[in-house]
């Protein structure tokens, strides 16, 4: 079994497939990972292609803060992709929200919804950032598989315990305190 | 076509009708409907959207689109964050078209305000602009390219792409959201060796943009693909109120920039570019001509900007009233508007983005189309696209397909394919001019 763990790790790491979601970005950082597949950047060099399905996906390019709308969606491709996958976040409002953090339908980071390996901040990441998160990733698919899957462990708890509305609850609570008004960290001031 | 108007009727007149035979004849043409929804994900560029699709037989009765996926609630942010802090949330409505939306929104502050910024600062807002506008377009004809199976063209304008994008990340500092705008002017000068620079991207690329153009109009592989697909005639226009390159394409002239000139657009002569052809193919060369026509208006600017302040100090309390502020932002009329109330934080502020006017004629354009067609008629009008989600083919007939996005692509390019029009042998011509 670790063989085989092992032969998949190995194969994983020569050409991973990546499947690209826009859970509710501004589109800045959608170009930008489009723009590291074109010929200026180029990811396909090193063996990775953007492609439809997430079930043949390995990893999925996660931009934006999550909104409602998405939320589910998102959850659903990431069930649909086979093991093992990896999450990349992509931009400072798929690791945080950012600055749609507190607006009325963001439930916040990509990490609310489903864990997350990698972090990519940056508005909008550049192509090169997104070429060496996804080394990133690459060079330690393997070694932390055992933390990653405490990580996606704990998560999983904390979804099952009905909390898959954390952030809206989070929103309501933010919006009685600032007397209905919204807005994230930026308002507070 | 007779079908589908038949189809049409049938379903206005469904109560009146009492006639046993005819009701028959709709039970069977029900019957043979597919209904194939698509989306919601067409994630890589503009806003997701779902398309619910009815086909008869290959061709398109009827077409229902679901927006709102990327809904983050910017309207009410703006409430309660203050004019500055509002600037740069407005310019993150589109990634694209950011500049588009932070001009507008700052030309209503300072209306309200009554500030006039200084003409240097409204130079370099059109440069920025117009530079804005480039990249988007070449997106733009990079995305249709590939839908149609032509990835040779999307590699190569997406890699004329990272040229202005080279020159706006040296301008504004960003490659995209660019945060140059301010509220009473710009944030960055723009020196000498800058404006070499804009020039040098618009020598090389105006060769770029001659020779994509000549291969457009003299492709008939290219033209099989886009000549008479997803007509929308000057009436229709009109009625549906689309805006930007697919209103010119249809021979309207509707160009904020001409209209209501705005920033330094009263000084600068836009020369306006429109088309007769009313399709996906005249929208082509009307965003490719409009390419041309901006690096003109790129190297008016640059060499008749003059000295002086960039910005001007704005107060923080904007004095209460209400303004309406247009653009023209790459994919059309771009209108903000603004109510405040005295405070530093506005008190409504509503966008109506250029797309948002664009879909309504969606379904009219899908209607009577082939399956085929599909990916090509709705890239036209420039919304996200390249889709990566899954769409499900429902057949009443013989179960349920699956199909993705890609897919339905893969058919469309197919399809033609039978018929002999196959893209993808598309040679591009030699051509000595590189990077």
């Amino acid at each position: 079994m670790k063989l085989l763990e092992k032969a998949i790790n190995w194969a994983t790491r020569k050409s991973p497939w990546i499947i690209h979601y826009n859970s509710g970005s501004c589109n800045g950082c959608d170009i930008e990972t489009i723009d590291a597949l074109t010929p200026r950047f180029d990811l396909e060099r090193i063996g990775i292609i953007q492609q439809g399905s997430p079930r043949h996906a390995d990893i999925l390019i996660c931009t934006g803060a999550v909104t409602i709308q998405t939320r589910d969606r998102l959850k659903q491709i990431y069930d649909q992709m086979p093991e093992p996958k990896y999450v990349i976040a992509v931009g400072t409002c798929a690791c945080s929200g950012g600055i749609f953090d507190g607006c009325y339908c963001v439930m916040g980071g990509v990490d609310s919804v489903i864990p997350v390996d990698v972090y990519v901040p940056g508005c909008a990441v550049r192509p090169e950032a997104i070429i060496s998160a996804v080394q990133k990733l690459l060079d330690t698919i393997g070694e932390s598989k055992k933390k990653r899957d405490s990580n996606a462990k704990s998560l999983a708890d904390s979804m099952n315990n009905n909390n898959l509305t954390r952030g809206m609850k989070n929103n309501t609570e933010n919006n009685a305190e600032n007397n209905g008004q919204d807005g994230g960290d930026l308002c507070a001031s | 076509m007779e079908k589908v108007d038949e189809n049409k009727e049938r379903a206005e007149n469904k109560e009146n009708e009492e006639n046993k035979e005819s009701k028959q004849n709709r039970e069977t043409s029900e019957r043979n409907r597919i209904v194939i929804p698509i989306g919601p994900q067409h994630p890589s560029l503009k806003e997701p959207s779902s398309f619910i699709i009815t086909l008869e037989g290959e061709k398109v009765v009827d077409a229902v689109i679901g927006v709102g996926y990327v809904h983050r609630g910017i309207e009410k942010a703006c409430e309660s964050r203050t004019y500055i802090q509002n600037l740069y949330l407005i310019e993150r409505v589109c990634g694209i078209c950011s500049h588009t939306h932070s001009t507008a929104f700052c030309q209503g502050i300072e209306e309200l305000a009554g500030i006039t910024i200084p003409r240097r600062a409204a130079y370099i807002r059109v440069i920025v602009a117009e530079l804005e506008r480039l990249h988007s377009h070449l997106l733009w004809l990079g995305v249709a390219a590939h839908e149609i199976g032509f990835d040779t063209l999307f590699m190569y304008s997406w890699r004329d792409r990272e040229k202005v994008l080279d020159v706006l990340a040296e301008i504004c500092g960003n490659r995209v959201n660019y945060g140059i705008n301010t509220i009473g002017g710009v944030r960055r000068d723009i020196d000498s060796e800058m404006m070499q620079d804009t020039l040098k991207m618009a020598d090389y690329l105006e060769g770029q943009l001659k020779y994509y153009l000549d291969l457009v109009m003299t492709d008939k592989v290219l033209s099989a693909r886009l000549v008479g697909i997803g007509k929308l005639s000057r009436e229709d226009a009109l009625k549906f109120g689309v805006v930007g390159p697919v209103a010119r394409a249809a021979g309207i002239m509707d160009d904020i920039r001409i209209i209501e000139p705005y920033a330094a657009y009263d000084e600068i002569p836009v020369n306006p570019v429109t088309d007769t052809h009313a399709d996906v193919f005249g929208r082509t060369v009307v965003r490719i001509k409009e390419m041309l026509e901006s690096l003109e208006i790129i190297r008016y600017s640059v060499k008749n900007i003059p000295d002086g302040d960039i910005a001007v100090k704005a107060p923080r309390r904007i004095p209460a009233g209400e303004v309406i502020s247009r653009t023209e932002a790459p994919r059309g009329e771009n209108i903000h508007y603004i109510r405040s109330n005295g405070t530093d934080m506005p008190d409504r502020v509503r966008i109506r983005a250029p797309s948002q006017a664009n879909w309504q004629g969606m379904r009219h354009m899908l209607q009577g189309q082939y399956l085929a067609d599909i990916p090509i008629t709705i890239a036209a009008i420039d919304p996200c696209y390249s889709c990566t989600d899954r769409a499900i083919v429902v057949n009443s007939e013989s179960g349920t397909e699956i199909m993705d996005w890609q897919g339905l692509r893969q058919y469309s390019i197919e399809w033609y394919k039978k018929r002999g029009i196959d893209v993808s042998l598309v040679k591009m011509p030699e051509r000595k001019f590189y990077a």
